[in-house]
């Protein structure tokens, strides 16, 4: 094959942003992805994207197990088995990746979470650290970071009401975010009647609660790359669904088209990189191996490789070529697996006999949230725990398989399960937990040592739990979630159970995080704060695999605006004096 | 009835007469409307066993075979079609041996009573966990009730209408947002406007005719 300037490995969030900002700056890009190629007007036209079964049940746009899949285990001591069928997570495999079927959450982490350990060392001591806790600092500060996530806004078309304007708060927006430095570029959605019944309660305990920022457009608006997006009707089945009207902002519909018109621009499906190769050195990537659709072995040769996939492609890629040292658990040396981390979550659930709502109508980005409970802003001293999550009440489309919440105490079906579904479905509000996660010393990944892919090649294995400092978090969560079901004064109420153990069967984010991570110290990161390898200069590794621990806010507008950052470093810096950079 | 014009891809008679009995006491027709047999749920399973899901077509499903802790999930080396076909045989054979007659001949109590052992794995199958069967039927009677009627279940749209959903939405929801005004509309689905039941907007939205407030609610 051919040399290219670039070959950016995977089409998603990360690999469509850095193909476009690679390939403005005049690079010869090559974008291996190892789905198939996507037109959205012809894939997910009307009305056939509005099928609840066949996208959240049965996806062909989520990862095909039956040719890769993980193994997992809670801990070392168990046999990892094999993930056989979707639960926890749908990662996905198509042109436009994991992104193409989120629900649209775009939220800013805090300035606190790119610091947390200096942050939380300074106002608790060491000692307020779990023992066994391994998060880090990510090696970026809000200055470094706050002008991409201006740009991916500005892709994405991302609305919402500025909450801290250079320093100043202001009022209807999220007080507690980091100083933006500008408004979004769309206004916020409208607030539901079910959001108002949050807004009231919460305001009357005395939190600040305001229209959650997100990617479903609340106008029609050009982007960043020029490109349209239509104003979002608001008919719900986002997540896990593609938009067929363009209205939420993923890579098939905010930057892959504007790529298909760059002459220096190739995009090859069907194409699986199953290794990255290096020179006799091992300091130089040449390139990557893959397997192309009828099955053959393929080297692509490149002066620049982008790892651009799923956290856990990143590095179960990284673990099959050899770079970087592995992670051991036992000794806590080696980087690559490392501080693998999630998501945790929670839900309260209030019924009102007394009132009914239309529930059908909303999207994966449409809520009312606070985030007084989040980062640092409320004193943890007493609470004893790191980390914090955002409340919010979504409005996501209640789609009639999956989102029917029943009060406790309903039987599982018959004719009570019945009565409970009819009389229930409009009557709920929602109340959801959106919660950190921390990394830790026996939580990561490597790679299984039975359980082989399609291709022969051994599959990655996770080692992962809750862990003891975000049950209490949970916990303490759920109380104030509690005080707010109670001041909307329900019916009834219940809350969901915490979960002593993590469980890959029931869904429950999409936001899998670590293995190669960003930081300052090549013994404690995988790369650096420019996404850069340590061990290997022309081999750049972005994405959620980067994050050292996983902060509350969903991850894929900071994964956005680290492929933002990423690129503009690789462009600016890289490109002209390749090499390592300080 | 629906059921008499349908024919099966899959399922044997006796299979069918099993879910029929099954699906019914499971989701029943009631004062509430048609329960889950009336909205050919067994035709949606039906369906769903012919399909790639039915042989776990998208599942990882290499050895070894281990039984695994609950949170490693989903370890059987059956597929669906084996889970349906093999656990109707044996939970009949067991119905026979205590009851001397099949599951759908035994009386609605009983049956009742029989798929509350089965969902908490109490009956011993000699190939099977009678759980594992339990929580299959309930997952595909949810869904055939209330996926869209393309499956063949949810026929009539009767689990939407159960709960006021109105399906495929309409291009005018936007500006019912913020609204606490009920919406109520006459359910569309996928399988309406293809068959021309059911009118889109020029976006291909379904127009939606709104149904009247309920007197006296």
């Amino acid at each position: 094959m051919k040399p290219v300037d670039a070959v950016v490995v995977g089409s998603g969030v990360v690999g469509s942003i850095m193909s476009m900002e690679l390939a403005n700056a005049g690079l010869k890009v090559l974008c291996l992805e190892r789905g198939r190629m996507i037109d959205p007007q012809t894939d997910f036209a009307k009305p056939y994207v509005h099928d609840e079964l066949k996208y959240d049940r049965h996806s062909d746009i989520f990862q095909d197990l039956s040719r890769e899949t993980i193994t997992f285990r809670n801990k070392t001591s168990e046999t990892a088995l094999p993930m056989r069928e979707l639960g926890s997570f749908k990662p996905g495999e198509m042109v436009g990746g994991t992104a193409a079927h989120w629900g649209g959450n775009a939220r800013r982490f805090l300035p606190h979470d790119f610091e947390i350990r200096s942050k939380v060392i300074e106002r608790y001591g060491a000692g307020f650290i779990p023992e066994d806790c391994t998060i880090q600092d990510w090696g970026v500060n809000w200055d470094d970071v706050e002008p991409y996530y201006d740009m991916f806004e500005h892709i994405y078309g991302v609305h919402g009401k500025a909450g801290n304007l250079n320093g100043e708060i202001q009022p209807g927006g999220n007080p507690h975010e980091g100083p933006r430095s500008r408004e979004y570029p769309n206004p916020p959605t409208k607030r539901t009647p079910q959001g108002e019944v949050f807004a009231q309660a919460t305001a009357e305990l005395g939190y600040a609660p305001f229209q959650g920022p997100g990617a479903g457009m609340t106008q029609d608006y050009q982007n960043l790359y020029k490109l349209m997006l239509l104003e979002c009707h608001r008919g719900g089945f986002c997540s896990s669904h593609v938009c067929a009207q363009g209205a939420k902002a993923n890579p098939l519909s905010a930057v892959l088209p504007a790529l298909y018109k760059q002459q220096n621009f190739e995009l090859r499906p069907l194409c699986n990189v199953i290794k990255v190769n290096t020179d006799s050195t091992g300091k130089q990537a040449t390139g990557v191996t893959y397997i192309d659709a009828r099955g053959r072995m393929v080297e692509q040769p490149a002066n620049i490789v982008v790892l651009a996939t799923y956290c856990f492609n990143n590095t179960r890629l990284l673990l099959l070529s050899g770079i970087g040292r592995p992670y051991d658990p036992q000794t806590g040396r080696g980087v690559v697996g490392r501080n693998y981390s999630y998501q945790t979550g929670g839900r309260v659930f209030a019924f009102f006999d007394d009132r009914e709502f239309n529930p059908f109508i909303g999207g994966g980005m449409v809520n009312t949230s606070i985030d007084d409970l989040n980062g640092d802003v409320i004193d943890r001293s007493k609470l004893g725990f790191v980390g914090g999550a955002y409340i919010s009440s979504p409005n996501s489309g209640a789609s009639p398989i999956k989102s029917k919440p029943l009060p406790h105490g309903t039987p599982r079906w018959g004719s009570e399960w019945k009565k409970a579904v009819a009389h229930n479905y409009r009557r709920v509000v929602g109340i959801h937990i959106h919660g950190s996660c921390m990394s830790y010393k026996q939580h990561y990944l490597d790679l299984d040592p039975t359980y082989k892919d399609a291709n022969g090649l051994p599959l990655l294995r996770m080692t992962f739990d809750w862990h003891e400092n975000e049950r209490k978090m949970l916990a303490w969560m759920y109380e104030r979630c509690i005080d707010i079901a109670k001041a909307m004064k329900p019916s009834r109420y219940h809350a969901h159970a915490i979960p002593t153990k993590y469980s890959i069967v029931p869904y429950q984010s999409t936001h899998n995080c670590g293995g190669a991570v960003m930081g300052t110290d090549p013994s404690t990161s995988v790369v650096n704060k420019y996404l850069q390898s340590w061990d290997v200069p022309n081999l750049f590794v972005v994405g959620g695999s980067a994050f050292p621990q996983n902060a509350a806010q969903g991850p894929t507008e900071t994964i956005g605006m680290l492929a933002c950052w990423a690129a503009d470093n690789i462009k600016e810096t890289y490109v002209k004096r390749p090499g390592p950079m300080m | 009835m629906p059921n008499s014009l349908h024919a099966y891809r899959f399922l044997t008679e006796p299979e069918v007469r099993f879910l029929d009995a099954a699906v019914a006491r499971l989701i029943p027709s009631d004062e509430l409307g048609p329960g889950a047999k009336e909205a050919g749920v067994t035709v949606y399973i039906d369906g769903q066993l012919a399909s790639v899901w039915g042989v776990h077509g998208r599942n990882y499903r290499q050895g070894p075979w281990l039984d695994g802790t609950p949170q490693q999930g989903f370890q059987s080396r059956m597929t669906p079609q084996e889970i349906y076909r093999v656990g109707i045989q044996e939970i009949n054979a067991h119905c026979r041996a205590k009851y001397e007659r099949p599951f759908d001949q035994l009386q609605p109590e009983r049956q009742d009573e029989l798929l509350k052992t089965l969902e908490k794995g109490e009956v011993e199958l000699p190939s099977l966990s009678s759980k594992l069967f339990f929580d299959l039927l309930w997952r595909n009677t949810e869904e055939g009730f209330f996926a869209d009627p393309l499956y063949g279940g949810n026929q009539d749209k009767v689990g939407w209408r159960l709960i006021g959903f109105p399906g495929v939405p309409s291009g005018t929801y936007k500006d019912h947002l913020d609204k606490p005004e009920l919406y109520r509309a006459e359910p569309v689905s996928i399988l309406d406007i293809q068959t021309g039941k059911a009118q889109v907007d020029a976006q291909g939205f379904a127009k939606h005719v709104m149904l009247k407030p309920e007197g006296g609610k």
